[in-house]
């Protein structure tokens, strides 16, 4: 520490930072994105591989026979489903007790704060029906879930008979060491999070669901079926659950190498893997499926029915079929014979999943790239907050003319902005549920707008404050908003890059002393509102799907008012983090801005 | 040919005095065995195998037993050096499914259990139970040297003895389960070599481990107490119990079809009793067969017998291993099962546990307890032992059925303490009829040092069963309108043996995960990484807070001497 404690050297190289301060910044910027952009380069990344040793040296042999039955099931299925109008709850305990398991329900319902434009619903009822295969020889201390959603429609037929047919298979065979669930969920989402509560007996979200009859002990692991077709082409992998969570990396790994043993193709984010990493257009997709990645995981939403086993500590994911044009077609007898595989790998399993990675991103689904890889693009954009902090502290300090002023700005000049601001967060975290019968239609309108109202509200009710007092202020702002992406990016790196990314710049370059109207304009395009509409158009451009720009803000209004029904059905915690603490940070710059 | 003719009378001779001696000695040994089959609602087989030993000595009055015959040397010497007056070790394999199945004829809890009773004359409990589980360890070929003081409980109500006597102080009394503990053919061998023909002869050649491990549930266990000989209770004898009950799965290896013969499920038939058995007998369940709609059997038997077993009134085909004709003219018994299943049972007591909440800072126990009895309440006795790294909250201990409080009328509860003694709670709860109790108890993780943590921390650990003792209504007291074999005047008031029954229920134990401590080589990295910031970090505070001043270089020692003197004299310093 010699180069701090000596006061000549610590006065030079406070000076170099103070005076290359602006420089800095723009490099850290540069090369945070730089960084961001080069972890989808091939050679930069690691290949997967299989880290728990219970699967991966373990030989198992697949051998279910029966797709061709399992489809048959799934059109009964349907069948029965058509004539009850929903789920077809007698049908499937019956077909699960003739199958030799143990069969449960559960009944739930739910009222939305707001009705649920997308899904059309509002008072949702439904019933989990559920059936235990019990491990022979095991004391029901551990368990697998393979779960089916039952979903309107002509969808995800299959994906139940396949469901009762490995039921079936598995049944006869002796080498099960852990009980195995197969479930069958009504409204999809809603279902699962009765019955996982219900399991756990856990209230989180205030829904109302009977108590489980049965159960099977600590659920190691769960896959989600959702099929649709009697012949898929590839096999679609989701991973992002709530809150950005991830299950670990072995299970993707498991899916991907059934998929190359029994030569099933595999995707992930709907791409498949190219061998051109070296092409332009090879890294381009490479690209693109990090950025579909990270999209996702940055929406803090449920991608599949397996994002809200994550809560719990179960690693999950969806498998979807999917049903292209390609040529490559694959059978009902292959998708279950790579299911069985992986569940008797997974039955191997003697502790959980623990072995590989927790934090990753994806850009293709064999390689990944892990946390410390990932983690240097965040901190060099996280580091030109400290420097601004570093370089406002020294212009606070070294003034001298800090003792004529009278004194250093009052406690209250700087708590007011302080409370405002997060009471406006809180406003905006209130309202849209408070007003809803007001508006039931147009509330996702109404909330922007108190968006922009409550800014203005802020700005006209300061006071005016002296130029100690922003710069105070600021170093409090920039402080606040390290600590904020700081903590985010930990959680959900991906959320965390994307705010740091249009929330840094701002930080860095306010002041009062910038032209006012332009700069307004800048910062209102880089508010977290504005991110959210443009990452809506990135993402819609990244899954090949362009939308003109009304449907775009329609989408975008859409998005908001899933990521509030995500909240209080969920507990996604997104939508709180937004409004409770990065608009009012925001709004603190807004501040330091119309400082005068 | 004279000499040698001679030589083989008085050898005759000498095998009968021999011969003669031993059965006068201790020719009162005697022993038993026997088979019950029973074809449950789920279209499973329970096969439920017993071997008594009887054993006619008396530790208490002559110390040294050096002589055996029928009853095994390993386990007479065990009771008589450790002082043990009962001792009950069970083996269990798989979980039994009561709503499927109906209750067990000898329950025992996953893993092993052991509980003991020692002589009331013995002073070192502790450490006789030390040596003791040491001793049994090598024997059955189990772990159970792992039980020590961490889970070691004295039960003061759940666990009375068996066998005659009336010691009732629970200082003697020991009580340790494994729940963790994998049961498989080296337990099965020991326990094996403890009957007098082994598995050589009688019903013990069934025992074959390929077979009996590839079922649905798998336990065996070993009972001994002292037991009255005559009606007089002058004499005391020792009686060695050796159970072994297993499902066999119609579904697994019968291909669909319900046809079960002794050869399908034991891959062997009974070509005799045991030479040295005085009874051996096959007991088969025909009581839902009365019109022989379930199932059949084959070869039949003219054999019946009556007995409530379980607070039920059951009927059995028997088949006397000890008659010739039983084998008919193949020499060999092998009977075939016809049957088909049916679903699932509501037995009057049943009980589930689970872990509930999420996160690695709390949960929650929740035990529930069914009374399925369509009008009658019923005392149970509660046992609950969990290790101490689970902290129990005891404050938030809530008892409720139908939703109203139902506070226990008897509760013992000792608290753990860390690393030494596991908690243990005893309740007696009233459960109302046709109710669902459910006790509900909050616990925190305990974090624990590095070095306790098992080889597989991720696994999660494991708290044992809760043990449910009960007496409970039976079903034949429940039939009043059944008159049909009794006369009318014995029907009115219910006969104390049959009016209830005693049942223990065991729950499943849980699997629960404490907060570990990554022991991996990212661990090490993040450890490393933050010891990096942390320096970082507080070169970087060091470089905001500390203001510097120049100091002029200290003074020489002739200075500040001088300084301290002029100090004492009250004058400035130079």
């Amino acid at each position: 520490m010699g180069l701090l404690s000596d006061p000549n050297r610590r006065r030079a190289l406070i000076s170099l930072l103070t005076r290359l301060n602006t420089p800095i910044c723009i490099v850290c910027y540069m090369a945070g994105v730089a960084w961001f952009m080069g972890l989808a380069f091939e050679p930069f990344t690691l290949r997967t591989y299989m880290s728990e040793n219970a699967m991966g040296s373990t030989m198992v042999e697949e051998r279910f026979p029966a797709g061709e039955r399992a489809l048959a099931t799934g059109r009964e299925f349907s069948a029965h489903k058509k004539r009850t109008g929903g789920m077809p709850v007698e049908w499937l305990m019956k077909t699960m007790q003739a199958k030799g398991l143990e069969v449960f329900t559960q009944r739930f319902s739910r009222t939305l704060p707001f009705p649920d434009e997308n899904k059309e619903r509002y008072m949702v009822r439904g019933t989990n029906v559920y059936g235990i295969l019990r491990a022979p020889r095991a004391p029901r201390t551990e368990a697998l879930v393979l779960s089916a959603p039952c979903s309107p429609g002509d969808n995800n037929n299959q994906a139940v008979g396949l469901l009762l047919g490995l039921a079936e298979y598995f049944r006869n065979q002796i080498y099960w060491a852990k009980d195995i669930i197969f479930l069958v969920n009504e409204h999809d989402l809603i279902g699962m999070q009765a019955w996982l509560e219900g399991y756990h007996h856990t209230n989180t979200t205030g829904m109302d669901w009977s108590p489980l009859q049965g159960r099977g002990g600590s659920i190691q692991a769960a896959l989600s079926l959702e099929l649709s077709s009697d012949i898929i082409t590839s096999l679609d992998l989701v991973l992002e659950g709530l809150n950005g969570q991830l299950p670990n990396l072995d299970l993707a790994n498991l899916f991907y190498a059934f998929c190359q043993k029994i030569g099933v193709l595999c995707t992930i984010q709907g791409k498949l893997q190219r061998n051109d990493w070296d092409s332009v257009s090879g890294y381009s997709h490479a690209v693109q499926t990090m950025m579909l990645m990270v999209m996702k995981q940055a929406s803090g939403r449920p991608w599949g029915d397996h994002g809200l086993f994550l809560r719990y500590h179960i690693e999950a994911a969806t498998i979807k079929g999917v049903n292209s044009f390609r040529q490559y077609k694959t059978d009902a007898t292959t998708i279950g014979r790579l299911l069985e595989g992986m569940y008797r790998k997974l039955n191997n399993l003697l502790e959980r999943l623990h072995q590989s990675y927790f934090f990753y991103l994806m850009p293709s689904l064999s390689h990944f790239v892990s946390i410390g890889y990932y983690m240097p693009a965040f901190g060099l954009l996280a580091v030109i907050l400290l420097l601004r902090a570093l370089d406002l502290w020294v212009q606070l300090s070294t003034p001298p003319q800090r003792t004529e002023d009278g004194s250093s700005p009052g406690v209250l000049s700087l708590l007011t902005p302080l409370v405002i601001s997060h009471l406006t967060g809180v406003a905006l975290y209130m309202l849209p549920i408070r007003f809803q019968e007001m508006a039931v239609e147009h509330f996702p309108v109404s909330e922007t707008e108190a968006v922009v109202l409550t800014a203005i509200a802020v700005y006209t009710l300061l006071s005016p404050g002296t130029e100690q007092g922003w710069r105070v202020l600021k170093l409090v702002a920039v402080l606040y908003l390290a600590v904020l992406l700081g903590c985010t990016a930990l959680i959900n790196f991906s959320l965390g890059f994307i705010l740091a990314l249009t929330l840094v710049p701002v930080a860095a370059f306010v002041t009062p002393h910038v032209p006012k109207v332009l700069s307004a304009f800048i910062l209102v395009i880089l508010s977290p509102a504005c991110t959210l509409l443009f990452s809506v158009f990135f993402f819609q451009e990244l899954q090949e799907m362009p939308i003109s720009f009304q449907d775009g803000w329609l989408l975008f209004l859409s998005v908001i008012s899933q990521g509030i029904l995500d909240h209080s059905l969920y507990g996604s915690l997104v939508y709180p983090l937004i409004t409770l603490l990065v608009y009012p940070c925001w709004l603190l710059f807004w501040n330091i801005l119309f400082w005068n | 040919a004279m000499a040698e003719q001679k030589f083989r009378v008085r050898a005759r001779a000498l095998v009968c005095v021999f011969v003669c001696v031993v059965m006068c000695g201790c020719g009162r040994d005697d022993f038993q065995e026997e088979l019950v089959i029973r074809p449950l609602h789920s279209g499973d087989i329970y096969t439920s195998f017993q071997f008594r030993t009887l054993w006619e000595t008396d530790f208490t009055r002559e110390n040294k037993v050096s002589h055996y015959r029928l009853f095994p040397k390993s386990l007479g010497q065990v009771i008589s050096k450790f002082s043990v007056r009962e001792l009950h070790i069970s083996f269990t394999q798989g979980y039994w499914r009561t709503m499927q199945w109906g209750q067990p004829y000898l329950p025992s809890p996953p893993g092993a259990e052991l509980w003991v009773w020692f002589q009331d004359s013995l002073t070192d409990v502790d450490g006789t139970w030390k040596e003791l589980t040491n001793v049994l360890s090598g024997i059955f070929c189990a772990s159970l040297n792992f039980i020590d003081s961490t889970n070691t409980v004295q039960p003061s109500a759940s666990f009375k003895p068996l066998g005659i006597g009336n010691v009732t102080d629970h200082r003697f009394l020991r009580y340790a389960t494994l729940p963790r503990e994998i049961v498989c053919t080296e337990n099965l061998t020991p326990w094996k070599k403890l009957l007098p023909c082994g598995s050589k002869a009688g019903l013990a050649v069934l025992l074959k481990s390929e077979k009996l491990f590839h079922s649905s549930f798998h336990s065996q266990a070993v009972h001994i107490r002292p037991v009255c000989k005559d009606d007089q209770c002058k004499t005391t004898s020792w009686e060695l119990r050796q159970t072994l009950n297993v499902v066999f799965d119609l579904h697994n290896s019968g291909q669909g079809k319900n046809e079960w013969s002794l050869f399908k499920m034991f891959s062997r038939t009974l070509t005799e009793a045991c030479p040295v058995a005085s009874s051996s007998k096959i007991y088969i369940d025909i009581t839902d067969n009365s019109q022989g709609e379930q199932f059949e059997l084959s070869p039949a038997t003219p054999l019946l017998s009556q007995a409530v077993v379980l607070g039920d009134r059951r009927t059995f085909s028997v088949y006397d291993l000890t008659q010739q004709i039983t084998f008919g003219t193949m020499r060999s018994l092998n009977l075939l099962i016809r049957g088909k299943s049916s679903d699932m049972l509501r037995p009057l007591l049943h009980a589930e546990r689970y872990v509930a909440g999420y996160g690695l800072q709390t949960g929650e126990i929740h035990t529930l307890m069914y009374n399925n009895h369509p009008y009658r309440s019923f005392p149970v006795l509660l046992l609950d032992s969990v290790p101490w790294y689970l902290r129990l909250y005891i404050h938030t201990l809530t008892v409720t059925s139908k939703g109203k409080d139902n506070k226990p009328s008897y509760i013992h509860y000792q608290p753990s303490k860390d690393r030494v003694r596991p908690h243990l709670l005893e309740m007696l709860v009233q459960l109302p009829p046709n109710s669902v109790t459910e006790v509900t108890l909050q616990f925190e993780r305990a974090l624990l040092k590095w070095t306790e943590y098992t080889p597989d921390p991720n696994h999660g650990f494991y708290v044992g069963s809760s043990v449910i003792s009960s007496l409970v209504p039976s079903i034949v007291a429940m039939d009043t309108n059944n008159s049909r074999e009794r006369p009318l005047f014995s029907s009115f008031f219910p006969s104390k043996e049959e009016s209830s029954y005693f049942v223990r229920v065991y729950t499943e134990p849980l699997l629960v995960n404490l907060p570990t401590p990554d022991f991996s080589m990212p661990y090490n990295v993040i450890c490393l990484t933050c010891t990096v910031v942390a320096v970082g970090y507080g070169s970087l505070y060091n470089l905001l807070t500390r203001s510097f001043q120049i100091e002029e270089p200290s003074p020489g020692l002739a200075k500040r001497i001088a300084n301290i003197i002029r100090k004492m004299r009250g004058v400035p310093p130079l």
